[in-house]
């Protein structure tokens, strides 16, 4: 736990396993998240994406398998573990009836920020995400693409190391998705910061991307996405995944 | 994480509930008729039927009217601590809750944060009663008014950890309405609020029993003594120890993944 963790992933998961009662929605999924990387987390409705986002940010517990974050093991040390992250949900989080700021400002105290540090965490913020002019504004009044950025700006005021996203991108048009994912990138590059992505719309994903295929709680593969379409055969991505997933359910 | 990012995290939870209150206007009206329309038009009608003869705290015949000015600041912190278990219930369904748990301070000090935050509120509401019932003429001692603060802080407090520990147990929204029927106006009405506890032994042993039992009896009494300046032990030791019981078992009971996500049929 002491000294330098830069050496280590940013998350390693081995064997996870999740049931719900009698229905099994994860089981052997093993994750490793390199740092300041994009990572795509892919995979249909029900293939296992949400309750394996659940076990990363800890509000699921853990059944089988281990979790590290930052090298931290997350039933050991899930207060720790959940200051270097920053999570952006599915379903929208946000006060509508308060303002920008106050929204980013409940936060940054959920995190112990101070108020002056708050403040300038921010300022800093919204003037990345391009809404420092909205900052009064009830975010009711802010449109689907702005409310989104909001969200990643909350998810980074106190600076997390993994930065998790469960489909971002759902519900907002093709500018607004493509903006927003550029806008993702850009925080790895810039500040190093870890991202997992997960969504089911593959255009989102580049070529030199590391992609996680989710099917049927397994992963059906792991790595670049260029590699994964040369592996199948496949000329795109969709394509690859179609025939992994079609793998899958051939009986062996 | 230092002591002052719990002060921090603290001031911030509260300084949301303050301002999604002001923000509602209709919750802090609605909470102010409500014990206004009992005090101007049930205990003016009540008066001439039910004479209250002199009994501790007061020491001359009082009118109805006075007799059930702390029950009805007892009945606003009911109200509002169940309609802040509604709130966690919600919050749950949209999400925010979500937020709240992502916070790294541990998760007993973030729900008790949230209780407290909400009794904070409420306290808002009984003084904002308090003074329009001056001046319709409930007039209790002055100084009174300052050592029924701690008194209506426990109070609240204890019905808002016994709203999160229900709040627990609801499964959807609309469960809601059943812990009106079933909560809300079975603590209000077999307690002491609207009648002293030697009248309901005339009625009859056992609903005196279930009104000296209740733990809203306990709080109401808590409140009638301190608002005359007199401690009452007994229900003061009371409110302590079960605000400490629904606390624990708030926070125990408490489980985060419920309402996150769909449990599957028979699990």
């Amino acid at each position: 736990m002491n000294g330098d963790t830069r050496s280590l992933p940013m998350l390693e998961a081995i064997g996870l396993g999740h049931r719900y009662g009698p229905r099994q929605a994860l089981e052997g999924v093993d994750l490793r998240l390199e740092r300041g990387v994009f990572h795509a987390l892919v995979g249909p409705n029900g293939a296992g994406k949400s309750t394996l986002i659940g076990l990363i940010t800890g509000l699921l517990a853990l059944q089988r398998g281990t979790l590290h974050l930052d090298g931290l093991s997350l039933p050991a040390h899930p207060r720790a573990a959940r200051r270097r992250l920053g999570v952006v949900f599915q379903q929208p989080t946000l006060d509508l009836e308060l303002s920008v700021r106050q929204n980013l400002l409940y936060h940054a105290a959920l995190h112990g920020l101070g108020r002056r540090q708050a403040r300038r965490r921010c300022a800093e913020e919204l003037a990345r995400v391009g809404l420092a002019e909205r900052a009064d504004d009830r975010v009711r009044r802010l449109n689907g693409g702005h409310r989104r950025r909001l969200e990643i700006a909350r998810a980074l005021l106190h600076e997390p190391r993994l930065l998790v996203l469960d489909e971002p991108s759902v519900g907002l048009d093709v500018a607004s998705r493509a903006s927003l994912n550029d806008h993702v990138r850009a925080l790895c590059h810039e500040r190093g910061v870890s991202v997992l992505w997960t969504t089911h719309l593959l255009d989102e994903i580049r070529h030199d991307d590391p992609v996680v295929m989710l099917g049927g709680g397994r992963v059906l593969a792991q790595g670049p996405s260029r590699q994964l379409c040369r592996r199948t055969g496949s000329d795109s991505l969709p394509e690859a995944y179609a025939r992994l997933a079609a793998l899958e359910e051939t009986p062996a | 994480m230092t002591p002052t990012a719990y002060l921090h995290c603290l001031v911030g939870i509260g300084a949301r509930e303050w301002r999604r209150f002001v923000q509602q206007r209709s919750r802090f009206f609605s909470a102010l008729v409500r014990p206004l329309l009992w005090l101007v038009v049930f205990a003016a009608g009540f008066r001439a039927v039910l004479g209250v003869s002199i009994m501790a705290p007061y020491d001359t015949y009082i009118l109805y009217e006075v007799y059930i000015t702390p029950g009805l600041c007892c009945m606003i912190l009911l109200f509002n601590g169940m309609q802040g278990s509604l709130s966690m219930v919600y919050d749950r369904e949209m999400g925010s809750m979500k937020v709240l748990l992502m916070s790294p301070l541990p998760r007993p000090f973030l729900l008790l944060c949230k209780v407290l935050a909400i009794a904070l509120v409420s306290l808002v509401q009984v003084y904002a009663f308090l003074g329009i019932a001056w001046l319709y003429g409930i007039q209790p001692p002055a100084m009174g008014l300052l050592t029924a603060l701690p008194a209506l802080l426990l109070v609240a407090m204890m019905l808002g950890c016994l709203g999160l520990l229900l709040a627990n147990g609801i499964r959807q929204l609309e469960n809601f309405a059943g812990v009106m029927n079933f909560v809300i106006f079975p603590l209000f009405f077999l307690s002491s609020a609207l009648y002293p506890l030697w009248k309901m032994r005339e009625a009859g042993p056992w609903l005196y029993w279930l009104c000296a039992h209740n733990p809203f009896t306990q709080g109401v009494e808590l409140v009638r003594f301190a608002l005359y300046r007199e401690l009452a032990a007994a229900p003061l030791a009371w409110c302590l120890g079960l605000t400490l019981v629904f606390a624990l078992l708030a926070v125990l009971t408490f489980d985060p993944r419920r309402g996150l996500w769909r449990r599957p049929a028979g699990a």
